[in-house]
């Protein structure tokens, strides 16, 4: 054992003094011998096939934002959910928000191409439909969809239905974390539309506001239930076309519900 | 021609005694969980303790297709040259208490370690028992390119049921390792070390070797984990910033401080907790195929000089290695030998291999490497005797990144006593400016002498790229005739990565001229550490003045760092080169290189 350490100290002396040679780091490398085979010219495709490796794959994701019991009078469902499908650059982008009142619903659905413009912000165009109780309304949408300085969500939608109707709709929600699981998020929603729809309660001009403050827990990231207080407000004709029906222009209630994606 | 297979002991009867039995493995595993469970309280959501800690008791790996028991090894067994005969299957394991399949080579994760010699030819046949093509690539070998095994640039896989055989010469001597190219089975267990044996005997000798291989297992479907980043990036990541954190600011800072900070960040939309993308939450770190509860333990007598041959194997994970009561003597990297250096810790990349020396004691050490952004740890021991454990300390609190680290010295930097024109100027690519890019370091740092994010200052001698030295200088002592700029860039929030702003489904192969010298030059536009390896040559890695520091596979680079090295393009062939880290690799940042 001692002679074997004694060899290896000589050894490593020898490496010592062997290492001023300057040009032992081109001694010691040996340039590889050129391939002997090489493999066929393949389009992208068949080489992201052949290397597992694939930059352009798609995926998708299914969201439910808000699936939740209102403490309203009488008591109702609401829901707000997307969902895309895609590459990093262009998605299908479909959402979906309603509410269902003792047996009325009212709906809107979207589905629109979403292309990233930037870094921040991508724009989303395609075709509106109000679903529900009501005639369904068509409408064509443009809008712009991303993530504002400060980290807040933030989607801003134009629309234009038929006969030359418009609408503009405004959303945005920032989450504040409390801890790393819970989660308090301020959500606001704003409409206004170019004229009068009394039949959907809806008045010219800023419409109605809703603003949001609900408190989930995440279980896991794609689990997670909440409490919350809903402010909703009706504005001008708004107002006035809601009175009529028998119903609260400026309204506050608890909201609980689930957000779970997949 | 079937290679001969052993257990891990070797030749000389006192390496023979690493070998430990299950029995006396299970017994210090119990010790330890106990032990680990102290340190282990900042991870606490889902209750996954276990899963952080790993089963104790070990790892049973049930052989696929012979259906006999194999106790998880505690050391990977040994194949030596020059003939080997690789089987790769699907292998039953039991981590964390939860039944999955790994991907193995001869029924072992981690596989096999290849010993071979120094100018030997060697013979690898490799038989695919999966049902999809595989791959193997022999990390930091200088071999003809139909050697180098990435599918799709040296050949065209292995497919299922068919047997490949490699066959090189090899001219090189060190500590290497070896793993799958295809899609993600790296993840799932397709990894192994490599010792080639110096002709001549080792530079640097020493008494006893043990092989250290950290990797990160992970229960969930890799697949999964790559379309989770894709649809919420931060998903992993338990280590953001509350609400409670910016009170604590407020406090000690005041709250203007306090909110500019974070004005600061939420402007760009960076995070600085964005230490890792997968962290503990989906993996459990190992050493030689061990949870920290099984305690992987290499034994020595006490005195002796202990070589201990360091490989980062993980696919996301870089690892912050220390001995308490050791002091590391860094003697050779990536495979080559370094003017010795000794240091009290290191940071070790993807990818990455060091091989330390340490002289131990009569008492056992706890080999405690912890995960980058602190959310868990691989560990072991070395112990004069089977069953003796020493304390495991308590991990360090996670790091924030700063401004610095982002090349953007926005505050706290008195511009007026820095000489602006001697900055390196920041050289955007036209695609940087694009939708895929999140952001671009317009300052980056170019000192090599920085051990990195978490590691500052924590009053610990670590090691830099400053301290190496690579025995014997360059392999070509021609200057660099031109100069490839090539910036790391990405969008975390949209998970995806890119080299210069462009994936590599959008880009150009690099070309290169056979037998040029020239300089790469690598700027890191992102706010996370890229492990970055070029296949088939060697990146000589050089300081500020063009001056050789050392020769490396795998070069990592700090966020907002900006650091060179030479090659000289002798390899025939077209190669891969990219970020080492797995899901970044898949999400683009990748490139060919063609040398012609």
């Amino acid at each position: 054992m001692k002679s074997a350490w004694l060899v290896a100290c000589a050894i490593a002396l020898a490496g010592r003094a062997f290492a001023q040679t300057p040009d032992q780091g081109e001694r010691e490398h040996v340039p590889p011998d050129p391939p002997q085979t090489r493999v066929h010219e393949m389009a992208y495709h068949e080489m992201a096939d052949m290397m597992g490796m694939d930059d352009r794959k798609r995926f998708g994701k299914v969201m439910f934002d808000r699936l939740e019991w209102r403490d309203t009078e009488p008591s109702s469902v609401e829901w707000e959910a997307s969902a895309w499908y895609g590459g990093d650059i262009d998605k299908l982008w479909v959402e979906t928000e309603g509410e269902h009142v003792d047996s009325a619903d009212a709906a809107r659905v979207e589905a629109a191409w979403n292309h990233i413009v930037s870094a921040w912000w991508s724009t989303r165009l395609g075709v509106r439909w109000d679903v529900g109780d009501e005639p369904t309304q068509g409408w064509v949408a443009f809008g712009v969809a991303g993530l504002a300085p400060g980290f807040v969500e933030l989607e801003a939608t134009a629309y234009v239905g038929d006969g030359g109707r418009t609408a503009l709709r405004l959303s945005t929600e920032y989450d504040l974390l409390l801890t790393q699981q819970l989660v308090l998020q301020p959500a606001l929603e704003i409409n206004a539309y170019g004229e009068d729809d009394p039949e959907r309660l809806i008045g010219a001009g800023l419409s109605d506001l809703e603003l949001g403050l609900r408190l989930r827990y995440e279980f896991r990231r794609e689990f997670a239930p909440y409490l919350g207080v809903n402010w909703s407000k009706r504005f001008g004709d708004s107002a006035d076309f809601a009175r009529a029906a028998g119903e609260d222009p400026d309204e506050i209630c608890f909201v609980a519900g689930l957000r779970a994606w997949f | 021609m079937c290679a001969k297979q052993e257990t891990s002991s070797r030749a000389d009867d006192s390496h023979a005694s690493s070998e430990m039995t299950n029995h006396e493995i299970r017994c210090m595993a119990h010790e330890s969980a106990r032990i680990g469970m102290q340190t282990m309280d900042r991870f606490k959501p889902f209750g996954r303790r276990r899963f952080v800690q790993g089963l104790a008791g070990g790892a049973l790996l049930l052989a696929q297709g012979r259906g006999r028991l194999l106790a998880a090894s505690n050391s990977p067994s040994e194949l030596t040259g020059p003939d080997f005969h690789l089987t790769i299957d699907e292998l039953p394991v039991n981590y964390t208490g939860a039944a999955r399949r790994a991907v193995a080579i001869n029924g072992q994760v981690p596989a096999p370690l290849l010993r071979m010699r120094q100018g030997d030819v060697v013979t690898i046949r490799v038989t695919n028992n999966l049902r999809e093509q595989t791959s193997i690539h022999w990390h930091g070998f200088i071999l003809p390119a139909d050697m180098d095994g990435v599918p799709g640039l040296s050949f065209n896989g292995i497919a299922p049921g068919t047997t490949f055989t490699y066959r090189f010469k090899v001219n090189q001597s060190g500590t290497y390792w070896y793993h799958s190219h295809s899609r993600f089975q790296e993840q799932v267990g397709l990894y192994g070390p490599i010792i080639v044996e110096r002709r001549g005997g080792e530079r640097h000798g020493a008494d006893r070797e043990h092989t250290l291989l950290f990797s990160d297992w992970t229960d969930h479907d890799p697949e999964h984990i790559y379309a989770t980043l894709k649809r919420q990036s931060d998903y992993y990541n338990f280590g953001k910033r509350t609400f409670g954190d910016f009170l604590a600011d407020v406090r000690k800072q005041g709250f203007s401080k306090a909110a500019a900070d974070r004005r600061m960040w939420g402007g760009m939309r960076m995070n600085p907790t964005d230490l890792a993308d997968v962290s503990a939450y989906a993996y459990t770190y190992l050493l030689n195929g061990a949870t920290p509860a099984t305690n992987w333990t290499g034994l020595f007598k006490p005195g002796e000089r202990v070589r201990l041959r360091l490989i980062n194997g993980s696919s996301m994970s870089f690892f912050d290695v220390r001995i308490p009561g050791l002091k590391l003597t860094v003697v050779a990297t990536d495979g080559q030998d370094v003017e010795p250096v000794t240091v009290d810790e290191l940071r070790i990349g993807t990818a990455e291999v060091y091989d330390v020396v340490v002289t131990p004691g009569d008492a056992a050490y706890t080999i405690f490497a912890q995960s980058m952004d602190r959310s868990g740890y691989a560990r072991g021991t070395l112990a004069p005797r089977a069953g003796m454990t020493a304390e495991v300390p308590a991990m360090d609190t996670r790091a924030l990144l700063t401004m610095n680290d982002m090349g953007m010295h926005h505050e706290g930097m008195d511009h007026s006593s820095m000489d602006m024109s001697a900055m390196p100027k920041a050289n955007h690519a036209p695609a940087e400016y694009g939708p895929i890019v999140d952001m671009r370091t317009d300052m980056p740092n170019t000192r090599l002498d920085d051990p990195g994010v978490g590691l500052r200052d924590n009053g610990r001698r670590v090691l830099t790229y400053a301290d190496l030295a690579t025995l014997g200088g360059p392999i070509d002592r021609r200057a660099a005739a031109r100069e490839v700029e090539l910036h790391l860039t990405g969008h975390m929030e949209r998970y995806i990565w890119s080299f210069n702003g462009q994936k590599f489904s959008d880009a150009e192969p690099l070309r290169f001229t056979h037998n040029e010298r020239l300089r790469i030059v690598l700027v890191n536009d992102t706010m996370m550490t890229h492990p970055i390896h070029l296949h088939g040559m060697w990146s000589e890695l050089t300081d500020m003045a063009g001056s050789f520091v050392a020769r490396k596979h795998t070069v990592v680079v700090q966020p907002g760092q900006r650091l060179s090295y030479e090659v000289t393009a002798d390899a025939l062939g077209s190669w891969a080169y990219h970020c080492h880290l797995l899901y970044h690799m898949e999400a683009g940042m990748f490139r060919e290189v063609v040398v012609a």
